[in-house]
């Protein structure tokens, strides 16, 4: 098929309309949605998850499944109603015209076929190539990836690619033909930070390279300022504000987007002095939307009688090129009316040691090869030498990525594993070794924990109440099945959730909702270490203010002490007092938050901070792009452990970073680093964010 | 795998060399109104009251059999074949020298027996896989390709009733609709008989549906649920989206993926086929390896049935063995790790 | 007296009924060629919201598959209704129909209270959200019915085990010779070659089934998780031997096992004694298990509930397992509760002892993919023991699959019970269980269809109703 030559916007959606029918209703997922992209342009879509913004990557693609339909409006593509072609029609431009990308790369690609084949498919399809010329084609794509050695990746099966090379083949085929619209929906979600920066900017280069008109799907409003020219900010089904990156981010004129820029940890923001203002109540759900105004009950201007009268229509702001909102009020509103600030805290004092890590490691054996069993084993160094103090009411954050030996460490402290080397002493007494079920009553209440997926965290056949009083009966609290019925109703009130919820089954919870009975469930016993193993990442960026305050509230009220898991370093600089950077079981950087955040840095901990992506306009970052992907911890690299993604290693003399593992260098007071480097070239490091000035 | 082998047999030896069996073997081989006592000695002097590891060993091959003087003062032993001296033959006979025993029911040495037999029962598997298999793997790929339609609801329909359908029973309902006398078509044969020498449409096809039809069920759903699982992906849907068409979708992308599960499954229903057998050669009278079974297990022949038994554990073995082979050559995923 | 026919009076709704059969047979063949062909029906959506679907052939076929089969459904039923009123009249049918009247009548009340209170009954109320679902269960639940009220004699015309003279091998609709006032004047469904009523035969025989295939099931369920769950939750040596064990099980053929587990040689070693009595006592390790890691931070209220439960399972279980008179007798005859004939102990345990390991490795699977669940590691980190997790913080959350599978597996244990009387093994031979009644019939059946055809019949349709039982349930667990 020959490309239709056009000069109108690529993709024009008018008042677009997508429902799923149920047995018992039909459910509206997308409601009145327009937004128009031109060519070689790219167009951020953001909002939480729910919000209808994957529905409308669907509905572009014309694939919706069974339920799925589409009730109103239109999607013109080239300025043809995609909702009129035939079915041949449509696969015409699938693949050739219109390419998309998911989130899950693994998932996207056939496990049984080996990867040229599914490169090549394309071009056989849409341009009627023969096998040499797709070849050809497909060898292209890929080096133009920016993958080593392509003929080897292009014979090879998907399993046998890591998640990153495996994200960029579903680039390389969504390629293939030079579609004019790449719909990407939530490319990076399922990568490292620092693999996400490698393949955002990999994306960036290609759409200026090919002239591809971008749909940018995301929930992250700093990948969004990154990648694209252009947002939509969506809610509950319907597109609130619409503009230029510029407009909306500095001059929002929505309610919604303004609270979603401030409950998220920005730079600025700081948990005693700007604390973040969560957006309060839950997200609606599709059949439960309010009249009027979608947002009207969590929004700070609602008006009752105006905003939930009538469903309220997008208005342009004039002045502003094709900045409109969905509001009523932004005209009346003072956007640059300062935060109302809410309550100041006073900065807790922190304690005395409670918690202390000396060389402590953790090395596993594994059968080398898993077939054959016996014989050969590896091991495989989880945690090495890990030394660090922890005191009270302190938040320590721990960040790295996957593999970095982070989850191990939460498992040695809590008594799961038993450390090989090493001490672990709390209030004096050593635990390293002994394992849970050994431990007495008062040390495992002592040390409890908060886990990341709110969907797994609570057990979906016991009610929350049962949860909660089993918590207190193995930890002894209470002398009879009321008094703990009552501690339980008080641990509710903690968590600020309705007494009510004590009969609930999980399901019926969100997944903030869930987190926060994790919480109450820790703290059952008093805790006194908690370690919360990235407690919101997995919750939608409103929710995580929340859930973020609640932790800091419950820590100032009981001085516990909180070991922050992360890889998000917004929010690590945004609550945590000292922070410990972690790369392949190694200890690489530790130090307060100041002293992490600013130069001198470990190149890692350079590289992870540029890696991050911050939505806010006056930031300029500088760019450190990555090389390749995380080792794997079965197989580490000789020497440094991050020698082989390391953009300094030229500048130690004698390739010492191959040979040897870098001493701990203490830096001024506190502050340690695992580097080779020399002290001066460490002292010309530049701050990777800096603010522009105003 | 051979310790499982040598575990499985074990077993059976042991539970076939119980007590009670012994005495109802004697009983039958010598004198039916036998005293305890003549019992016990005319064990004794057949050596089957050795300890029972020892006698399994014997029948392994791995130490030399036992022997003994009979009242008329001849050597006997498992070894010592009639007409042959003692001092002749052989210090070690088991199944590690080709020696299987000797049948008592059908009077001929156990190898002959389980070789033609199992010939015969490999005829009546080799039909009943080419009609089992293709005809299944159809029927779920059909099913599964647009789940919930009028085709999948029949096709489903149809798979759920022969797997709720037993042999005994469907053997049942086919005999009595396409060759009873009574009342049915009379189209086929309800006895396979004649079928151990020329097989003919008219009497082979009754066992043989009777087989397929129940795995065929079991593999039918099986196939389904794969397929329904595979059409949903998420790497389908980015084929479609690719703008592959939809009989391309299914025949490149879909059909290997979803073949991984109907595979093994019909590997591992080589050990309840076998239980068909049995039930399907009792029914039709055909003489094959599942009659024997029965008429060993039946009339106590204990050789036999060891024999018997060692043959079917090493058929559901081998099988096992190909399906993990097969398993790893359909799935990439396995092979290189 | 006349023979009866099928259907008497209601003749004239046969021709309609077959032509029904016909028709939607057509259709269905119709169907399937056509979507090979011909497009996806187009809906479009009005501006009024609305949807309509524009007229394609295949809509047209399906729609009229639908009333085709509402038609066929209304035919069945009034085969049914009719003959609940006019007995003997309506011919066999309506004279079946009249004796299970008390088995109509329990369906009908329990659909009605089920589906009145569907949304406060969890999984099985949403079991009524599934037609097909709801077709397996009315199957399961006739049968259920038809082997309670059977046993009560209720639905049975004559005696199981009585011999007529004269109604040997008769044929369905036969009077009954010298049938005295008070007797059922005909055999329903014919007389087998002992001369006993097959209708009774067939009734008598489902209690049995609707008995044993349950309980079976239930116990290589227990044993099957009590072993299970540790095999999955260590893993390690224990698995490696557990899952050795097991697939040493599955690797024997059934029938081979049948044979050398079954006869009576084997019987009068008191070896399925020996076996029951290991089988038997997971279900009492299960319960304390269960009952002990529950409540131990609560000793003043687990120890008198752990003496009871102990106490009682344990006389259940004692007297289970011993037997006056045979290889295990431990307890004396006047504390023994029940006696347990021996051939069903026997053909209990196979059933138990082949199913089990296929439990035991789904229950395996499912706990080494729950137990990675962070709920798990919370109870972990709060030092619950071992057991505690395991059977309250993994098998709950496994429910949905082995309810599903334990469905699946009455029907199959069903069937075994049924290939064990086939070979005659286990039962005595007069029982009028379904197995043995098939393996007599079968000898006659080119000349006499009817005594092995209906208990085949009847055992096709209760696994048939098991299935799809199984189906629904899954089907609805998964909407979830």
């Amino acid at each position: 098929m020959t490309k239709t030559e056009y000069d109108g916007p690529i993709l024009e959606i008018d008042q677009l309309s997508i429902s799923f029918f149920t047995r018992l209703r039909e459910i509206p997922a997308v409601m009145d949605f327009s937004v128009a992209v031109q060519p070689g342009e790219a167009v951020g879509l953001v909002g939480e998850s729910g919000c209808g913004k994957s529905t409308v990557a669907l509905g572009v693609m014309q694939d919706l499944g069974k339920n799925g339909r589409i009730v109103g409006g239109s999607i013109k593509f080239k300025g043809r109603d995609l909702g009129q072609m035939s079915m041949e029609e449509l696969r015409d431009i699938r693949g050739s015209e219109i390419a998309m990308i998911y989130q899950e790369p693994m998932a996207s690609l056939n496990p049984a076929m080996k990867i040229g084949k599914q490169l090549m498919e394309v071009p056989m399809i849409h341009q009627g190539m023969d096998e040499k010329a797709a070849y050809d084609r497909a060898l292209q794509v890929v080096t133009d990836v920016k993958l080593p050695d392509p003929k080897r990746m292009l014979d090879s099966y998907p399993h046998q690619l890591s998640g990153g090379q495996q994200q960029r083949i579903v680039i390389a085929m969504a390629l293939m033909s030079e579609p004019a619209l790449l719909i990407l929906d939530e490319p990076t979600t399922a990568l490292d930070v620092t693999v996400e920066a490698a393949v955002v900017e990999l994306v960036k280069e290609l759409g200026k390279k090919y002239g591809t008109s971008m749909l940018f799907i995301s929930h992250n409003l700093g990948l969004v300022l990154e990648t694209c020219d252009r947002l939509c900010v969506m809610y509950s089904g319907e597109a609130v504000e619409t503009g230029s990156i510029a407009d909306v981010f500095d001059k929002m004129q929505h309610p919604y987007t303004q609270a979603l820029f401030r409950s998220i940890p920005l730079p600025g923001a700081d948990k005693n002095t700007h604390p973040l203002k969560a957006i309060p109540g839950n997200f609606p759900l599709p059949h439960e939307r309010p009249q009027g105004c979608n947002f009207g009950p969590r929004c700070d201007y609602f008006e009752a009688g105006r905003c939930d009268a009538d469903a309220i229509q997008m208005e342009p702001i004039e002045g502003d090129d094709r900045h409109w909102s969905r509001c009523l009020k932004f005209r009346e509103i003072d956007w640059d009316a300062p935060i109302d600030v809410i309550d100041q805290k006073a900065k807790a004092e922190i304690g005395d040691v409670v918690l202390k890590m000396d060389n402590l490691k953790k090395y596993y054996e594994v059968a080398a090869n898993a077939l054959f069993g016996g014989g050969n084993t590896k091991v495989v160094k989880a945690n090495e030498t890990l030394s660090f103090e922890a005191r009270e009411s302190e938040t320590l954050a721990i960040v790295g990525e996957s593999g970095c030996g982070k989850s191990t460490f939460a498992k040695v402290l809590m008594g799961l594993e038993t450390a090989t080397d090493g001490q672990i002493i709390l209030d004096n007494r050593n635990i390293e070794s002994t394992a849970i079920e050994s431990r007495d009553t008062e040390t495992v209440s002592d040390i409890q924990m908060v886990f990341q997926n709110p969907f797994d965290t609570l057990n979906p056949s016991m009610t929350v109440g049962r949860q909660i009083i089993r918590a207190l009966e193995i930890f002894g609290v209470g002398a009879s099945e009321a008094e703990r019925k009552e501690r339980m109703l008080k641990l509710l009130d903690l968590v600020k959730l309705p007494r009510a919820f004590a009969d609930r089954m999980p399901r019926q919870l969100s997944g903030g909702q869930k987190q926060r009975v994790g919480i109450a469930r820790a703290f059952a016993g008093d805790a006194r270490i908690v370690v919360a193993d990235e407690p919101v990442s997995a919750l939608d960026v409103s929710v995580q203010a929340a859930v973020t305050d609640l932790l800091m509230e419950i820590q100032r009220e009981h001085k516990t002490t909180l070991l922050f898991i992360s890889h998000d370093l917004s929010i690590v600089r945004y609550l945590s007092d000292r922070v410990m950077v972690m790369y392949l079981g190694h200890v690489v950087e530790l130090g307060s938050t100041e002293q992490v955040f600013a130069p001198p840095y470990h190149p890692y901990t350079e590289a992870l901070l540029s890696a991050v992506p911050i939505a806010d306009t006056s930031i300029e970052k500088q760019h450190i792009v990555l090389e390749g992907d995380i080792p794997s911890a079965m197989n580490p690299p000789p020497g440094c452990p991050f020698q082989t993604r390391c953009r300094w290693k030229s500048e130690v003399p004698g390739g010492l970073c191959e040979k040897e593992v870098p001493p701990v260098r203490q830096m001024e007071a506190g502050h340690q680093v695992k580097c080779h480097l020399a002290d001066d070239i460490l002292a010309r490091m530049e701050p990777v964010i800096k603010v522009a000035a105003e | 795998m051979i310790l499982t082998a040598l575990c499985l047999t074990f077993i059976v030896f042991w539970l076939t060399n119980l007590y009670p069996n012994l005495e109802k073997l004697a009983k039958t081989q010598g004198n039916f109104r036998m005293s305890d006592e003549a019992v016990a000695s005319w064990l004794e002097t057949r050596g089957y009251l050795q300890s029972t590891p020892k006698k399994y060993a014997e029948w392994l091959g791995v130490v030399p059999s036992y022997r003994a003087t009979d009242s008329e003062g001849d050597v006997i032993g498992r070894c010592i074949q009639p007409g042959i001296a003692a001092e002749d033959s052989p210090s070690y006979c088991g199944i590690l020298q080709g020696y299987w025993g000797w049948s008592t029911v059908f009077k001929e040495p156990v190898a002959d027996i389980v070789s033609l037999r199992l010939g015969l029962t490999g005829k009546l598997m080799f039909w009943v896989l080419l009609v089992m298999v293709p005809t299944a793997l159809l029927v779920g790929i059909l099913a599964g390709m647009r789940e919930g339609s009028v085709t999948d609801r029949t096709l489903s329909t149809f798979a759920i009733t022969t797997t709720a359908t037993p042999e005994y029973v469907s053997g049942v309902i086919l005999i009595a609709v396409f060759s009873s006398s009574a009342v049915g078509l009379k189209w086929f044969k309800g006895s396979a008989t004649s079928a151990m020498e020329t097989v003919t449409f008219e009497n082979f096809t009754l066992p043989v549906i009777t087989i397929a039809l129940y795995g065929m069920g079991y593999v039918a759903r099986m196939t389904r649920a794969s397929m329904a699982e595979v059409m949903t992906a998420q790497y389908i849907r980015t084929a479609r989206l690719k703008g592959v068409s939809f009989r391309n979708i299914v025949m490149k992308h879909a059909l290997r993926n979803a073949l991984i599960a109907p595979f093994t499954v019909i590997m591992l229903q080589f050990p309840w086929l076998l239980n068909g057998v049995v039930i399907v050669e009792t029914l039709f009278n055909y003489k094959g390896f599942g009659w024997v079974l029965v008429q060993a297990a039946g009339n106590n022949d204990i050789e036999l049935l060891l024999g018997v038994s060692v043959v079917s554990v090493i058929v559901v073995l081998v099988t096992q063995l190909i399906s993990d082979i097969g398993y790893v050559y359909l799935n990439p995923r396995i092979s290189v790790s | 007296m006349e023979p009866l026919t099928w259907t008497g009076s209601l003749d004239f709704l046969n021709p309609i009924f077959i032509a029904l059969i016909f028709i939607c047979a057509a259709l269905v063949a119709a169907y399937m060629v056509a979507s090979v062909f011909a497009p996806e029906a187009q809906t479009t959506v009005n501006p009024d919201g609305t949807l309509s679907v524009s007229p394609s052939l295949l809509t047209l076929v399906t729609s009229a598959l639908k009333y085709g089969f509402l038609a066929i459904i209304t035919v069945l039923l009034a085969y049914l209704i009719g003959g609940m009123f006019l007995g003997l009249n309506a011919g066999i049918i309506g004279a079946m129909s009249q004796q299970f009247v008390p088995v109509w009548i329990s369906l009908v009340v329990l659909f009605v209270l089920s589906i009145t209170y569907k949304r406060r009954l969890g999984l099985y109320g949403k079991l009524f959200d599934s037609t097909v679902g709801m077709i397996g269960f009315a199957l399961v639940m006739f049968w259920v019915f038809t082997g309670l009220f059977g046993a009560f004699d209720m639905i049975v015309t004559h005696d199981a085990l009585t011999q007529v003279s004269g109604m040997k091998n008769k044929v369905p609709g036969t009077p009954m010779r010298g049938a005295d006032e008070g007797d059922f004047p005909y055999y329903l469904l014919g007389g087998d070659n002992l001369a006993r009523d097959v209708f009774s035969r067939m009734v008598k025989g489902c209690l049995i089934v609707v008995l044993i295939a349950p309980l079976a099931t239930l116990f290589a369920f227990m044993v099957g998780i009590t072993l299970g769950l540790p095999a999955g939750y260590y893993g390690g040596r224990l698995d490696t031997i557990l899952s050795f064990t097991a697939n040493l099980i599955l690797a024997f053929p059934v029938i081979l096992l049948f044979y050398l587990l079954v006869t009576p040689e084997i019987r009068a070693t008191g070896l399925p004694q020996y076996m029951a009595s290991i089988l038997f006592i997971f279900p009492l390790v299960f319960l304390t298990v269960l009952l002990n890691s529950r409540f131990y931070t609560q000793p003043g209220f687990r120890t008198p509930l752990l003496i009871a439960v102990l106490g009682m399972g344990g006389w259940i279980y004692l007297s289970l397992i011993s037997e006056v008179g045979s290889k295990v007798h431990v307890i004396p005859g006047f504390a023994d509760l029940f006696d347990l004939d021996g051939g069903i102990l026997t053909v209990f345990v196979s059933v138990v002892f082949v199913n089990s390991p296929t439990v035991f490795r789904i229950v395996r699977g499912l706990t080494m993919d729950i137990k990675t669940r962070d709920y798990v590691a919370a109870a972990q980190t709060r030092g619950e023991g071992a057991w505690y997790i395991m059977l309250w913080e993994i098998l709950p959350n496994a429910r949905g699959p082995l309810i599903v599978d334990f469905c699946l597996r009455i029907g199959y244990a069903t069937i075994l019970l049924g290939t064990l009387g086939f070979f005659g093994l286990g039962l005595e031979p007069e029982s009028p269980n379904w197995g043995n009644t098939i393996n007599e019939g079968r000898k006659l059946l080119s000349i006499y269809l009817h005594p092995a055809i209906v208990p085949a019949l009847s055992l096709l349709s209760l696994v048939l109703g098991l299935n799809l039982l199984a189906d629904g349930l899954r089907e609805e667990s998964l909407k979830d």
